[in-house]
């Protein structure tokens, strides 16, 4: 493993077993890397697996949700061979989560200020008083007015952005090394996403952070991101830094998705969106899962899955256009002036 | 809050004159002349005129319930017509009889119905859940006389572990209790499961688990606390339900309670005691649940009263 890397995630599989037919692969062999101190966009559609991929890593995927295949090397540690006793020590100290519904995230019986403690008071030995300090200046941390009086306030007392900030203080009160923040925005109003989205990045710089973004909003990946993760039906289809994935996007579904986004820097007359659905869980395509919604889809697509092989720049795609066995015409997957 | 308690102190007011008015009409609606009754089998029907007219009872029927009203407000139920003792000293040291078996019953059930409750929505669908839950049916269904018996018949008359009757000492307390708690334990093994059940799939839930949270402290601290509310809720009825409904249990034990006192009474047309027995019960159940009503508020501070 490399020095750079605070988590990687290697042919990662969470399956879910719904009975003994019926299996959901959620997460069928991700892999993808969080460099150290920087920012790891996922995206993708909603049930491509972004989430359970992030649950994993936490060992926190309910029942009958399980890792049957894989590492998560976390510092070069194997986190799905740690025990439960182990990876408790691990959650919430060095690896934290935020969760995208901050109205439900919290405790409604428990004031703010316990809710924060409690982090604190399992993985740190503190007194009472040094706990109390500490929730006032996470809260100061995150910036919420006020602060002295939202730690005896209760949960339904606070807005929705303001709870999210509760949520990131409570992530926070370790010095986690690594931030898991799924969908932290989604559920906010957009002034109130900005000012969250540029806390997370603020606080990233300031405590020396790795943060791993889920979102399915690429204008979030551009604005806060150093690298991308695009999954598709539990699989990577394509993984870049940020700049090479806005400027040269190689899978058809990363360019179906910058398509059917408004731009700024390009004229256009109107988004194009992506046909057709995510397939199903159970009927999954033999072939490449995207072929069924593929404008450039051949026989080949349809038979065999591609592999996610590495590019120049460590552009990372899973498409059988890039490699030698292509059987259809040269095409040109993204034409940045295509619509005028 | 303060104003909450104020407000349901005077809602007492109405429904307890509610309760009177009900109690009065259907022990006169109910047939059989107290009279007649009273005066015994085979007296003249100027005898019977006579204890009518010595009870009120020749009077119009509102101008009795006046009477009774009255009087009642003033803490005073008259005298039995049975026994000519005055009804507050007959009901006295009867009413705390099954208030304490009322309290004993309710604590055991909600003790062994929210572990129970809890260790069956941990391990959902397990041996353990499915045995509980069975149990839990056995309880419900089993009327408490019939379990009442059967316990005596087994750790009184062959073990003689305790006595078969009688109330007063701990050993004649354990088997009355238990028999009149079950069915309480039953009922909230099983709306424990449920509520801890939905509360567990909560985002919350979650969140506690992502601090890294022991498995235990999640379901004590994060998971029950949430799930009592609907718990409560029943302890409370089923509070009111074991001070009206120990009649079985007291009859099976001889226990010497309000319960059976009624019952009694009932038999004899002794209408100021079984008026002033069924205004204590129901001030009593009035009381608890306005009880349930201020821990809801102590157990999610959400819940405005106000």
């Amino acid at each position: 493993m490399t020095v750079e890397n605070i988590l990687e995630i290697k042919n990662l599989k969470t399956y879910f077993s719904l009975d003994k037919d019926r299996v959901v692969k959620a997460v069928d062999g991700v892999s993808y890397v969080v460099p150290k101190g920087k920012t790891l966009g996922i995206v993708g559609e909603s049930g491509s697996g972004k989430s359970i991929t992030a649950l994993s890593v936490l060992r926190l995927v309910d029942e009958p949700g399980e890792i049957v295949d894989g590492e998560i090397l976390f510092k070069g540690e194997d986190l799905v061979k740690k025990k439960v006793s182990e990876m408790r020590k691990i959650r919430g100290n060095q690896i934290s989560m935020i969760f995208q519904e901050p109205m439900t995230s919290l405790n409604p019986v428990h004031s703010v200020g316990k809710q924060i403690k409690e982090t604190l008071h399992i993985h740190e030995d503190l007194i009472r008083q040094e706990a109390n300090h500490k929730a006032l200046d996470l809260l100061k941390l995150v910036g919420i007015p006020s602060p002295e009086k939202r730690l005896t306030q209760y949960p339904f007392e606070l807005s929705g952005g303001m709870r999210q900030r509760v949520m990131i203080a409570i992530a926070l009160a370790c010095n986690p090394e690594l931030l898991i923040a799924d969908e932290p925005t989604t559920a906010l109003d957009v002034t109130i996403q900005a000012q969250i989205l540029e806390l997370i990045k603020e606080l990233q710089a300031e405590l020396h952070m790795s943060v791993m973004l889920i979102t399915h909003d690429l204008g979030v990946v551009a604005e806060t991101c150093d690298f991308v993760a695009v999954m598709y039906a539990g699989k990577v289809v394509e993984y870049a830094d940020v700049d090479t994935l806005f400027e040269s996007p190689k899978h058809p579904y990363t360019v179906g998705l910058l398509n059917s986004l408004p731009r700024h820097d390009i004229k256009m007359e109107e988004l194009t969106p992506i046909k057709g659905m995510v397939p199903s869980p159970f009927e999954m395509p033999e072939g490449c899962r995207f072929a069924p919604r593929c404008p450039f889809a051949t026989a080949l697509c349809q038979e065999k899955l591609p592999d996610l092989e590495k590019k120049e720049n460590g552009q990372e795609v899973r498409c059988w256009i890039y490699t030698d066995e292509w059987d259809g015409e040269e095409v040109k997957v993204y034409e940045p002036n295509a619509t005028t | 809050m303060f104003k909450f308690i104020v407000r349901r102190l005077l809602q007492l007011i109405p429904v307890l004159f509610g309760v009177t008015l009900l109690v009065f009409l259907m022990l006169h609606i109910t047939p059989g002349n107290p009279a007649a009754i009273l005066a015994g089998e085979g007296a003249s029907q100027e005898t019977i005129d006579n204890v009518a007219n010595r009870l009120g009872l020749n009077e119009p029927l509102h101008m009795q319930y006046i009477y009774f009203v009255m009087d009642a407000i003033r803490l005073d139920f008259g005298t039995s017509w049975r026994t000519g003792m005055p009804v507050a000293d007959e009901i006295g040291s009867r009413f705390w009889v099954t208030v304490e078996l009322a309290v004993y019953s309710t604590i055991l059930s909600v003790f062994i119905g929210i572990i129970a409750g809890v260790i069956s929505a941990v391990r959902r669908y397990s041996f353990t859940d499915v045995g509980i839950m069975l149990l839990a049916l056995f309880g419900l269904s089993m009327p408490n006389f019939w379990l009442g018996l059967m316990l005596m018949q087994w750790f009184a008359v062959q073990l003689m572990w305790v006595p078969a009757s009688g109330w007063g000492s701990a050993s004649q307390v354990i088997l009355p209790v238990i028999a009149l708690g079950t069915a309480g334990a039953a009922i909230i093994a099983r709306m424990t499961r449920s509520s801890m059940l939905e509360v567990i799939s909560q985002d919350y839930i979650r969140t506690a688990r992502a601090k890294g949270t022991k498995e235990r402290v999640v379901i004590y601290r994060h998971a029950l606390r949430n799930a009592l509310i609907p718990v409560v809720t029943v302890v409370g009825l089923q509070f009111g339900y074991l001070l009206g409904g120990a009649v079985l249990t007291e009859t099976v034990f001889a226990i010497n309670g309000l319960g059976r006192l009624v019952v009694d009474r009932i038999a004899s047309r002794d209408f100021p005691v079984i008026q002033a027995s069924v205004l204590i019960i129901a001030t009593l159940f009035v009381f608890v649940n306005f009880l349930v009503d201020i821990s809801y508020r102590l157990l999610n501070k959400r819940i405005d009263l106000d």
